[in-house]
């Protein structure tokens, strides 16, 4: 166990009472928790109110592109696959910039463990509807209501076998911890899509209201049965399940990857000699 | 000795198999070859040829006449009847015709016929076309031995032999059938190996040889090819080879890579390279190295996918948002390729930046003979820092203000040092800064100071021919080789030459070699471009102020021939 406070990075510029503060602590205090000193892990973000989290924690920092956070921590977990590869990134940034990348990251079972911090709504860019805003919500770009109807990214990632599918929310800790550190001991790719509310743009989606639906899946729940854990997916209304709601352990991509060395690329010194005698082919 | 060989047909006739094995054949016999393709983007059928150039000297480039047509379908004796010399000879299958084509230079051979009759298996045509080849240069049968057996390695030991004897009965046929034999006269071959490449392969060897160790892409004509060898080679070479669902992803991924402390590289066309634009900033804010190939085809849009064009060179050295630097390297043959590469490779890491190798179909697929590359010459520096360099420093900051503007390039995890890199405008750490003064410093850092040293590094463009040209012929990139030759052919008759670059970001200074002087003291000046718009005339405008005194821009699709390039400057200058 190490201290919280050696994990403390710049002091966040998020606006007073954001659901992103619970999030950034619970982190911080699960990577205490497992001992695992910042030069060990790399934190991957795109653009948005979460992206700006790797300044907020110390941390090996990758603050790319928006959406793109997937594809760049893809390129670093399989270079080093000795570095805990996480991603902070929202709902816009993720499922809508990013949504292609989305799809095929989970399909490459990456190891990855991608932190969503879900507020169903834009924040950086002022309170556009996000793919997860809920259908009929008005937003100033949105003045009928979000007319398309709203993203359920844990079934779709049930839909795609990810191999760990979970839900937490920043108004329980202690349970958001409890899923962090499942996230982060799964072998490949983990989705955790975090309910952290937006104080400033949506006053639909608050803390109240997440606190009078959402739940802990218990001990009962069996999280290996998919077609179960699409089911639990769906349930969305008055009451909304949190937690482990799908895990399929398999081996992640770059332990399928047949290269001759067993060694992370990032620590091989490179054979020039060895690729010298590929020109005998051209012959 | 100079003979032009077409073999052309539909697709998925093994059309592509029969030509790559007789330039094989003929390269290890020691001739000089010159191959390119034109094939229709679709998979069967369609109208294609892949063209065969051997000679006893080195050939750069394409002829337009014809000596040998091997035609394999009834089209492609109709579409090239006129194409081949009046000394040329037409192979054709008398199968595909209503009546027998009449005179000398129509041999009909039978391939399916004889391939059933001997092999068995219609199947086995080609071989009986690659033997008719041989048998019209009276090259033994058993020169196509080991290519065939190459080309056959998955097959039993009975396919191999029976094509093997279809070969040699296609030999036959032609010795004892064919009425101009003396016209296939050949000379003694050269003593020295040589190496048939093309560039796809030049640049893809080139990377590996490089210590590409990661390398993400999503497939696109022209540039597939080097995923393909790259996929082929990775195992064995420790290369993590990654298709993409995008080429946003792919360029994202080696980034990712990059920074984790591995060179990395993509390639593409012009379609996927507008989508990368935005990963190729992001290099340009973080100072990733990576090294990004660019094989062009005509656009815009999708435009012709599998033919040739030199239409994207602005949109390589202008695309992505802001301010940043970059090098662009455009080389003229596979071997160049090859040396562009490792240079790219070197660049990118050297000044973290990101660094194009500059192609296009005609020079992705184009095979040459030449000696073997000097392998020595192979540069590789590791600029990065790492393992205990890196964890003796006291304070590490991943940007922190240089003299040239070069900040230690660190690999995160290998101390307790903390590498933060991010697209928002940062302080020497790494963080988001919005104030105005570091503002300033970082543009400085990243962009003026990297700047200055980077252009020291760019080589001068090559001057070929006459020292003090009347005539000069300008390019960049594929049109080396077809330039080249053109000046060969007319040298005795004008004092012509070629200036090309194969660098042209920075553009060249003048103080390695002042190229300015050579252009001014011309009377005519050429621009010869693959584009419609003249986009290196007005590079070398912008760059030096200099202005040629004409173009010539071929937009078709197709590559210049040797012969059409000539009479392009014997129509301009036919009175120099």
């Amino acid at each position: 166990m190490s201290k919280k406070q050696e994990y403390q990075g710049q002091k966040p510029a998020w606006c007073p009472g954001c659901g992103n503060f619970g999030l950034l602590n619970a982190l911080q205090q699960t990577l205490a928790d497992l001992a695992i000193e910042p030069h060990r892990y790399t934190i991957v973000s795109g653009i948005g109110q979460a992206a700006k989290l790797p300044h907020y924690i110390r941390c090996n920092a990758f603050n790319g592109l928006h959406g793109r956070a997937l594809p760049a921590a893809t390129g670093i977990a399989l270079a080093n696959p000795d570095m805990l590869v996480m991603v902070s990134t929202g709902d816009g940034d993720c499922y809508g910039e990013g949504g292609n990348h989305f799809l095929h990251a989970i399909r490459r079972n990456v190891n990855v463990k991608l932190f969503v911090h879900d507020n169903q709504v834009y924040g950086l860019t002022k309170g556009q509807a996000s793919p997860t805003t809920m259908e009929g919500m008005k937003t100033k770009t949105q003045p009928f209501g979000a007319l398309s109807s709203q993203m359920n990214p844990l079934a779709l990632a049930i839909a795609l076998d990810c191999s760990f599918v979970a839900r937490g929310f920043v108004g329980d800790m202690e349970f958001l911890q409890h899923l962090m550190t499942e996230a982060i001991r799964h072998s490949g790719f983990a989705l955790l899509d975090i309910f952290q509310p937006c104080v400033s743009f949506n006053k639909i989606n608050t803390y109240q209201w997440y606190q009078e639906r959402v739940y802990r899946l218990d001990e009962t729940y069996n999280p290996e049965d998919r077609v179960k854990a699409f089911e639990k997916s769906l349930e969305w209304g008055d009451t909304i399940p949190t937690g482990i709601i799908y895990q399929h352990g398999r081996p992640h991509f770059r332990e399928k990857i047949p290269l001759q060395s067993k060694e992370p690329l990032v620590s091989q010194t490179f054979d020039q000699k060895k690729s010298l005698s590929l020109m005998d082919e051209f012959y | 000795m100079d003979f032009t060989i077409k073999v052309a047909g539909e697709a998925g006739q093994g059309l592509q198999t029969t030509g790559a094995a007789l330039a094989r054949i003929f390269s290890r016999l020691r001739y000089h070859v010159f191959t390119h393709q034109d094939y229709m983007s679709r998979i069967r059928g369609g109208h294609n040829f892949y063209q065969i150039r051997i000679s006893d000297r080195p050939v750069t480039a394409p002829r337009q006449s014809v000596h040998i047509l091997v035609a394999l379908d009834k089209e492609s004796v109709d579409r090239h009847f006129k194409e081949p010399l009046q000394k040329g000879l037409v192979l054709y299958d008398p199968e595909l015709v209503n009546e027998p084509l009449r005179g000398d230079n129509y041999l009909p051979t039978p391939f399916a016929l004889i391939a059933e009759e001997v092999g068995g298996k219609k199947i086995m045509a080609n071989s009986v076309a690659v033997g008719a080849v041989l048998g019209l240069f009276n090259f033994s049968p058993e020169a196509a031995e080991n290519v065939v057996r190459e080309s056959l390695e998955d097959k039993s030991e009975e396919i191999i032999k029976a094509n093997l004897q279809v070969l040699a009965a296609g030999h036959r046929h032609a010795r004892e059938n064919c009425k101009m034999l003396d016209q296939f006269r050949t000379k003694p071959a050269r003593e020295e190996k040589l190496l048939l490449i093309n560039g796809t392969h030049a640049i893809a060897f080139g990377a590996v040889t490089a210590g590409c160790r990661f390398y993400s892409a999503y497939p696109m004509t022209p540039s597939t090819g080097i995923m393909v060898y790259l996929a082929g080679k990775s195992a064995e070479h420790n290369i993590i080879v990654e298709q993409a669902e995008d080429e946003i992803s792919a360029i994202n991924m080696i980034l990712g890579a990059s920074y984790a402390g591995v060179r990395a590289m993509t390639a593409t066309s012009g379609g996927g390279y507008a989508l990368m634009t935005e990963g190729l900033s992001l290099a340009g804010m973080t100072e990733t190295p990576v090294v990004i190939c660019e094989m062009q085809r005509p656009g815009p849009a999708t435009g012709l996918p599998t033919r040739t064009e030199q239409g994207d060179l602005n949109f390589v050295l202008y695309g992505g948002h802001g301010e940043f630097p970059r090098v662009v390297l455009t080389p003229g043959t596979p071997e160049q390729a090859f040396w562009a590469t490792n240079r790219a490779f070197d660049l990118a890491e050297k000044y973290q930046i990101p660094v194009f190798v500059q192609g296009d179909q005609y020079l992705a697929d184009c095979e040459w003979t030449g000696p073997a590359f000097d392998l020595s010459r192979l540069h590789y520096t590791d600029y990065r820092l790492r393992g205990t360099a890196l964890a003796g420093l006291t304070g590490y900051r991943r940007y922190s203000f240089t003299e040239n503007g070069i900040s230690p390039l660190a690999v995160p995890g290998d101390s307790k040092h903390l590498v933060v890199v991010d697209s928002d405008e940062h302080d020497e750490d790494g963080h988001i800064i919005e104030d105005a003064e570091t503002r300033k410093r970082m543009v400085e850092k990243r962009l003026h100071r990297k700047l200055e040293s980077l252009r020291r590094e760019i080589a001068p463009p090559d001057l070929y021919g006459e020292a003090n040209p009347e005539i000069l012929l300008i390019g960049f990139g594929s049109t080396y080789g077809v330039m080249k030759e053109t000046v060969d052919s007319l040298r005795e008759t004008y004092a012509i030459a070629m200036l090309h670059f194969s660098e042209v970001c920075p553009f060249p200074g003048l103080d390695r070699f002042d190229y300015r002087k050579v252009l001014e003291e011309a009377r005519s000046t050429l621009c010869v471009e693959l584009n419609a718009t003249g986009q290196f005339a007005r590079l070398l405008r912008a760059e030096t102020g200099f202005s040629c005194s004409s173009g010539v821009n071929r937009y078709d699709g197709r590559p210049f021939t040797t012969d059409a390039l000539l009479d392009e400057v014997l129509r301009l200058f036919g009175g120099a």
